[in-house]
């Protein structure tokens, strides 16, 4: 018990003292997260938007795929994309390894399934809302796609902040392709796994709090400010 | 050449889902004259007609052809307001000016046009609310203007005025009878008896997937050929 209080009060000490190896961790944390979704989000939803439009032989397996691949384990990730960028890797040349770009890579592989399958459920809906209107006003499928995102955006975003919920508290594939080097690739999570390791729990424990706090203010801000629960529908 | 939608031609076509035929073969002309109505029977395909005659619909087999245009060309010409209006989850003009901006109107021009309609259809003062929370009536009236307000050359109304109030059918009458006017061929189906007295010039009698009958309103009204089309018409049940 005291360790939790201890970590609340170290916390708190930690921000009030605008500890400086605190915000470079925290910043990066940012910084590889907000990568990763908005790269991933580009790649998903029009991913998403297309197959709830476009009907083709392989669209169910594709879904169940990619369903699946929700469940994708960080820690195979990881070391798939070490082994693609390690020195004797196809992808070695690039010498990314053990850079916060690796990090942004593995995190893209993990949340771009999560956030295509969310953002599908809901332009499948949107679709069969859609259809016959936009099937009659003779529209192209990419501005289909392109109706779909704009209209459902607001549902787009849950997925997106689903994505970054998911790449923000992730460790297992950040920590093995950016090896948690002090001033380099060490973000919150690694952060908290390394002073875990340390027996250091009062600082590990202020860390999770942190990281729990950012992750509500950014969650919360962005449903403020794009006014995702609109009350004049009923 | 001149080109024109006309005649309007469904040749042997039909549409089969999941292996029943939902109807057809359907043989029909239409010329770019007057108001049709396409009356009949729940179930006996009127929508399903309207949607072919939209060139929505996988055939079977048959063609539908609209004069010398390719369908994708044909659809530009033509608007179909929906049983239940499809409403974008945008507000009322920017559902206005979606099929505008499809037709590469530029965004001041799409603004005045339908700025034009909204007032036309007595929606002006609802222009910036979201389209989903507009009464049945209000977005019924939303759907024709949205039609309207793309020119089409054809216009095909699936039962517009079904669970519309006096006042709200009067306006979407109004509306389809000056389309009409202008030149538009509205092709409608429809439940109502009074209103195809009220706008009709041709009939189009639908009986279980198939054109049953076919005439001028006065001549069908005053007495059909066919037994289950006098039927109909004179409010009995028809199976």
């Amino acid at each position: 018990m005291n360790e939790i209080f201890a970590g609340f009060k170290q916390a708190l000490e930690l921000i009030v003292s605008i500890d400086p190896d605190l915000f470079e961790i925290v910043l990066r944390s940012l910084h590889v997260t907000i990568s990763a979704t908005i790269i991933a989000s580009s790649i998903a939803l029009p991913f998403a938007a297309y197959i709830a439009v476009k009907r083709f032989r392989a669209r169910r397996l594709l879904i169940a795929l990619m369903n699946a691949l929700m469940g994708l384990p960080p820690v195979v990730v990881g070391l798939v994309v070490y082994l693609m960028l390690s020195r004797s890797g196809p992808l070695g040349v690039l010498g990314l390894l053990f850079t916060p770009t690796a990090m942004i890579i593995a995190q893209v592989i993990i949340i771009t399934p999560l956030i295509a399958s969310i953002a599908h459920q809901s332009l499948r809906d949107l679709w069969a809302m859609y259809h016959d209107l936009l099937i009659s006003l003779n529209t192209t499928k990419w501005q289909r796609v392109k109706t779909l995102i704009w209209d459902a955006r607001r549902s787009l975003l849950t997925a997106m902040l689903a994505g970054f919920g998911r790449a923000i508290g992730e460790v297992g594939a950040i920590m093995i392709v950016g090896g948690n080097i002090d001033h380099l690739t060490r973000v919150l999570t690694t952060a908290i796994a390394l002073e875990t390791g340390k027996g250091d729990f009062a600082l590990a424990l202020a860390l999770g709090i942190i990281l729990i706090i950012l992750a509500i203010i950014i969650n919360v801000s962005i449903h403020m400010v794009s006014k995702t629960e609109r009350s004049k529908l009923w | 050449m001149v080109t024109s939608l006309f005649p309007l031609r469904i040749q042997g076509a039909s549409i089969i889902k999941r292996g029943k035929r939902i109807i057809g073969p359907i043989e029909l002309d239409l010329e770019s004259d007057g108001i049709t109505a396409v009356i009949g029977p729940n179930g006996s395909g009127k929508t399903t007609l309207l949607r072919m005659l939209h060139g929505i619909e996988n055939l079977a087999n048959g063609t539908v052809s609209w004069g010398n245009f390719e369908l994708s060309d044909a659809l530009k010409h033509q608007a179909f307001v929906f049983q239940n209006p499809i409403m974008l989850r945008r507000s009322v003009l920017e559902n206005m000016i979606y099929p505008l901006h499809l037709k590469g109107m530029t965004n001041a021009a799409a603004i005045d046009i339908a700025n034009k309609w909204l007032e036309r259809v007595g929606l002006s003062q609802s222009c910036n609310k979201d389209a989903l929370v507009l009464s049945g009536g209000e977005r019924q009236r939303l759907a024709l203007a949205r039609a309207l307000a793309c020119e089409p050359k054809i216009l095909f109304l699936d039962e517009p005025t079904s669970n519309l109030d006096g006042y709200s059918m009067a306006a979407v009458e109004k509306l389809i009878l000056d389309a009409s006017s202008d030149g538009i061929k509205v092709i409608i189906a429809t439940h109502d008896f009074g209103q195809l007295k009220r706008l009709a010039d041709t009939i189009i009698f639908m009986l279980n997937g198939k054109i049953h009958e076919i005439g001028n309103v006065e001549t069908l009204l005053l007495g059909a050929k066919k037994e289950e089309t006098s039927k109909f018409l004179n409010g009995e049940i028809v199976l």
